[in-house]
């Protein structure tokens, strides 16, 4: 590794997290779908979702919260994109700096704006009545499973940020993303889909990490969904990075 | 040749390669660049010169021959390579959402100088950007911006310098600022090797031309040498009508630095355009 990697990175890492806070915008953006369709889901359709007892909003924050990062990432892709495209990447490159470090700082940013987001939309639902009786311990494991998810997904966004075309393209894969909470436990108990769409629903990445991160703010117990849930991020994260990795070689060579 | 051994070339290219897909961009390309010289590659669209920089400047890797800058293979010891370079390219690579003046301290730490921020107040001294220093550079102008760019690019004073057509998009007096800061930079020992698709530019500061065509370096020599390559001048009464860039400037008032260099080579380089064009 090269010598200058951590330096070179904290230094990147700086640089992007400029990006972020001088366009405050783009996380509040990212926070502002999740909290409508909170809204949407708690004050209109809820009245209609049965799911045993307690606030609807304690029942579907999970599944916003997964939103959340799934539209967070697509800025990630952004930033990769316009720092290829504005050639900022290939000047770094040329650079005697860690060849990584530009990846790195790129992915290290996207953790911290999904947190601020995660933490605003969090906020809100506290304002709608969320409460969670979980320790600090359960919160704790509450917050591991939402950082492997959203490095899963930032690595997926890389990918995108690379390879994209456009703008729009750059951005586009988190569409399906945001889509999936819909066809999971995320919002209605699966029992009540006909099914093929309960068996998708049941056997998809987002249940698993929805019951998980339900269970643990009821402070029930988690079960083997954690251990599935963390399969699925840490495969995802897996195969991700490694894509992500190559192509970023590629763009070198 | 050692890696050690100070060579007389600062970049000696030679039997360059380079094809993406079956497109075959590269078909052979050699030449040398002398240390502290600027040297101009002269093409069309297409020609292959961008490949040309981004193989030097080991951002890409050729499919065979050999380049040497700075003593050391590219394909060997890209990291050497990249101690001694600075790119700069085609669309100035600044960072729209910082400001010139943290542009300029990013780079400079980057390259792990000391005192980042004095280096950058240098700059900006020097590229006459001290007040728009703090302002983002998304306000910037094309001229302000590829001024930055080159700014950034001196940062560490590399030996040598790509200027990837530096003055592509420009608007006249903004071409002419480029100008002088690369015959300020020659003049200080740089060597630079810029690319250009004007003949106006590589006369104006080349002290070698290489004209680079379908993959192939067809002319190399100093600007004397070129004109020996063609055709005697005949003496012909054209009458010069005013270009518009002579109204341009007749207009907004050029600086008085701009007048002497810009303009007296018009006549000629048009004439030189047609004869190469036969």
């Amino acid at each position: 590794m090269n010598k200058h990697f951590f330096g070179d990175t904290a230094v990147l890492l700086g640089r992007s997290l400029k990006h972020v806070m001088r366009s405050l915008d783009t996380v509040i953006t990212t926070a502002i779908m999740p909290i409508a369709m909170m809204l949407m889901f708690v004050y209109v359709f809820g009245g209609a979702i049965r799911t045993g007892s307690g606030h609807y909003v304690n029942y579907m924050l999970p599944g916003i919260l997964l939103i959340t990062v799934a539209s967070g990432v697509s800025y990630t892709a952004l930033r990769v994109f316009t720092d290829l495209k504005s050639g900022v990447f290939a000047r770094f490159q040329s650079m005697p700096i860690a060849r990584s470090a530009l990846l790195w700082a790129h992915v290290l940013t996207s953790l911290v704006a999904n947190l601020i987001s995660l933490v605003i939309v969090v906020s809100v639902a506290l304002l709608m009545g969320f409460r969670s009786g979980a320790g600090v311990l359960d919160w704790l494991e509450v917050a591991g499973s939402l950082l492997v998810f959203t490095l899963a997904l930032t690595w997926i966004a890389v990918i995108a940020g690379l390879a994209g075309k456009t703008e729009a393209g750059a951005g586009a894969f988190s569409f399906p993303l945001i889509f999936l909470p819909f066809v999971s436990s995320a919002f209605v108990p699966t029992a009540t889909m006909p099914g093929p769409v309960r068996a998708f629903a049941e056997h998809q990445p987002v249940t698993s990490i929805v019951n998980t991160i339900r269970d643990l703010l009821a402070q029930r117990s988690v079960g083997t969904n954690i251990w599935t849930a963390l399969a699925w991020c840490v495969g995802i994260l897996i195969v991700a990075a490694t894509f992500a990795m190559v192509a970023y070689r590629r763009k070198l060579s | 040749m050692t890696v050690s051994a100070i060579p007389e070339s600062a970049i000696r290219v030679r039997d360059l390669e380079k094809s993406y897909k079956d497109l075959h961009v590269l078909r052979g390309v050699g030449f040398d660049v002398a240390r502290g010289s600027i040297f101009a590659l002269l093409g069309s669209n297409g020609s292959g010169k961008t490949t040309v920089v981004k193989i030097m400047s080991t951002l890409l890797k050729a499919d065979a021959g050999s380049v040497n800058v700075h003593g050391h293979d590219v394909a060997t010891h890209p990291a050497k390579v990249r101690e001694a370079i600075s790119l700069t390219g085609q669309f100035a690579a600044v960072d729209e959402m910082l400001s010139g003046q943290e542009n300029l301290v990013l780079i400079a730490r980057l390259r792990h100088l000391k005192n980042p921020g004095k280096i950058a107040d240098n700059m900006l001294r020097r590229f006459s950007l001290v007040d728009v220093g703090v302002r983002k550079v998304s306000t910037y102008s094309g001229g302000m911006r590829r001024r930055l760019d080159i700014a950034m690019s001196l940062i560490g004073n590399p030996p040598i310098i790509f200027l990837d057509e530096p003055t592509t998009g420009l608007d006249p007096q903004a071409r002419i600022e480029v100008w002088q800061a690369v015959k300020k930079l020659a003049d200080q020992g740089t060597t630079v090797l810029l690319t250009t698709q004007y003949l106006e530019e590589a006369e104006q500061l080349a002290d070698r031309i290489a004209i680079l065509h379908r993959g192939r370096i067809i002319v190399d020599g100093t600007l004397t040498e070129l004109k020996q390559l063609l055709p005697p001048a005949k003496v012909q009464y054209v009458e010069k009508q005013p270009t518009l860039e002579d109204v341009f400037f007749a207009i907004v008032g050029a600086d008085d630095e701009n007048g002497d260099s810009g303009e007296d080579s018009d006549a000629e380089t048009t004439e030189t355009l047609a004869r190469t064009s036969d």
